[in-house]
């Protein structure tokens, strides 16, 4: 239990009536890249806010970098770098100011200040950039300017809570190369929570999170083991009948949704041809696919995670929306 | 130690942002000029001198200071607003310094700008015929900066618990007019009715206007500049007493009300 960097035992925190987080343990180690997934409103933030001193627990108590998260704040803010869900730049100042300012409260000594901001910049490719105001950057470039705040002094770990939203492909994979880099420098300890279920995979282990408890942890690989078996996506010309004959042919409850029917079969290469030879609906196409952490989540939390990408991403436009009126 | 520089790292973001928006002092000198000016060449021929013979703009000058100091810091605390509804504010609350040094911080970055601006309308004095000797400046500048800070810790104090942009400009319009009209900014205190006489010796203000009145005006405490306060005729020290027990307070106040923010 020492081992860890951070450790969360019996967590619960209450607003009022309602339990966010209800009663969560876990560990995560030195240099570990750890995933804490769920749908919105399943306490993700909740937990982040009371592990960055943000946010007093109701009961139960966290430590991070060894110390308490209550009783010793001033020692954890230091241990830890953020990379907020929600923008948190002053977008009046520079670039190098903002990470002027941020040396200044994070004691970076004067003498590495200037190297290590100029390190931090070039490495997320600001250098250039560095006089333009905040406000004239790209949402990408804001982006990789928190990130390079959140390194600038060093942290233990790196809460990072949905680096990635509404950026492009290539930001978000320069965003992982950095993310990737550091680690293997430093050993910084990653904790991450996001949406996509491809960055999810680069997490050494994942923790499911839902209606504030703990639901599922462990490798994505053992997670996927939940699923076990291989999906088919079936689309017909009467689902309905469809649904009815996998029913009475293979004792297989399918689940039927806009893009058709999906069901799960153990071995999924050797049934498709016989399926096909053998269904009597007219099928118009069929997918075979092994098990991915959408599919884990899907199974854990009975709802799909990209719903919710897409109300993250009306969340962003709203933002932008407010952003505009200054 | 550490205290001192989460409080000089939030000042000096304050003024780093007010240097890179410098036109800013073109708006807040405006108004305050405007009053003085149009009220002041309006008015000044019906106003009846005011003992050795000070003219009504002359008489308006020093309160148009204040005004200006006052107002400039007064609505500072908005910035504390504006970063929380833009995010900035989680950055300054997970830094590793003290919820106090923050409130402290804002609270010197309001009087300092609250201060130049200020110091701007001073510049004004030798156009209305007053003339201000190195040593009146010299007096002026901290008691200027008194008054600054006082009111600035009451718009952090405000800050705090005010959630949006707009409820607090409600709030401090509510405030600061009222503020400005009882301190008097525009007229003699020593006429009032009795009603708006109480109302004028609660509001904190009052005290900063007639001390710089006094200084600029070189006017004793017990000329019609002074204030008589339960009987007894304030003496500049008593003002400036008043004044750092009221900014003291409101400092406490605020820090205890970022400390315990979520």
């Amino acid at each position: 239990m020492n081992d860890y960097i951070i450790t969360v035992e019996n967590l619960v925190k209450k607003f009022g009536q309602l339990v966010a987080v209800n009663n969560i343990s876990f560990g995560v180690a030195p240099g570990e890249i750890f995933g804490f997934l769920g749908p919105n409103g399943a306490g993700k933030t909740t937990t982040i806010n009371v592990l960055c001193t943000l946010s007093k627990p109701t009961s139960g108590r966290a430590i991070v970098n060894g110390y308490d998260v209550v009783r010793q704040q001033s020692q954890v803010r230091q241990s830890i770098g953020l990379v907020f869900q929600d923008p948190s730049l002053d977008d009046r100042l520079s670039g190098l100011q903002n990470l002027r300012f941020h040396a200044l409260v994070y004691h970076v000594p004067a003498s590495v200040r200037e190297q290590r901001i100029e390190q931090m910049l070039r490495m997320t490719e600001l250098w250039d950039k560095r006089h333009g105001t905040v406000r004239t950057y790209s949402g990408g470039m804001k982006r990789r300017l928190e990130l390079a705040r959140g390194l600038l002094h060093y942290p233990k770990v790196l809460f990072l809570d949905e680096p990635t939203l509404g950026l492009d492909p290539q930001t978000r994979n320069r965003i992982w190369e950095y993310i990737l880099e550091l680690r293997q420098r430093e050993g910084t300890t990653v904790f991450l929570t996001t949406h996509y279920m491809d960055e999810a995979e680069k997490a050494d282990r994942i923790a499911v999170i839902d209606h504030g408890k703990l639901v599922a942890m462990d490798t994505p690989e053992r997670l996927k083991k939940i699923v076990g078996k291989d999906i088919i996506s079936v689309k017909t010309d009467d689902d309905k009948k469809a649904v009815e004959e996998i029913r009475l042919r293979y004792q297989i409850e399918a689940r039927r949704d806009s893009n058709g029917l999906t069901f799960e079969v153990a071995s999924g290469e050797e049934f498709l041809p016989t399926f096909i030879r053998e269904f009597s609906t007219k099928i118009l196409s069929v997918s075979l696919r092994s098990p991915s952490l959408d599919d884990v989540f899907l199974k854990l939390t009975g709802r799909e995670i990209r719903e919710e990408t897409g109300d993250a991403f009306k969340a962003m436009f709203r933002r932008r929306g407010h952003r505009m009126r200054r | 130690m550490s205290n001192l520089r989460g409080v000089y790292t939030i000042w000096y973001r304050d003024i780093l942002r007010f240097w890179r928006d410098r036109i800013r002092l073109i708006g807040a000198v405006f108004l305050p000029l405007l009053f003085l000016f149009v009220f002041g060449s309006g008015l000044s021929s019906r106003m009846a001198l005011f003992g050795s013979g000070v003219n009504f703009t002359q008489f308006m000058f020093p309160g148009i200071i204040g005004m200006t100091v006052l107002m400039s810091s007064f609505m500072a605390g908005v910035s504390v607003v504006w970063d929380r509804e833009f995010g900035f504010l989680k950055e300054v609350l997970v830094a590793p310094i003290s919820r106090a040094s923050v409130a402290g911080g804002k609270t010197l970055g309001a009087a300092t700008v609250a201060l130049i601006q200020g110091a701007v309308i001073l510049l004004f004095a030798p156009l209305i015929g007053i003339s201000l000797s190195p040593q009146t400046v010299l007096v002026l500048l901290p008691l200027m900066f008194l008054l600054a800070a006082a009111m600035g810790s009451f718009g952090v104090l405000l800050a705090t618990r005010i959630r949006t942009i707009e409820a607090f400009q409600a709030v401090m319009q509510m405030l600061t007019f009222p503020m400005i009209f009882l301190s008097g900014v525009f007229f003699s205190l020593q006429e009032v009715p009795a009603w708006m006489s109480v109302l004028t010796k609660i509001n904190p203000a009052t005290y900063g206007i007639a001390t710089i009145r006094q200084v600029v005006l070189e006017a004793p405490p017990d000329s019609p500049f002074g204030i008589n306060l339960l009987g007894h005729t304030m003496s500049l020290w008593d003002n400036v007493g008043l004044l750092a027990v009221f900014g003291t307070t409101m400092t406490l106040l605020a820090m205890r009300s970022f400390g315990s923010q979520d």
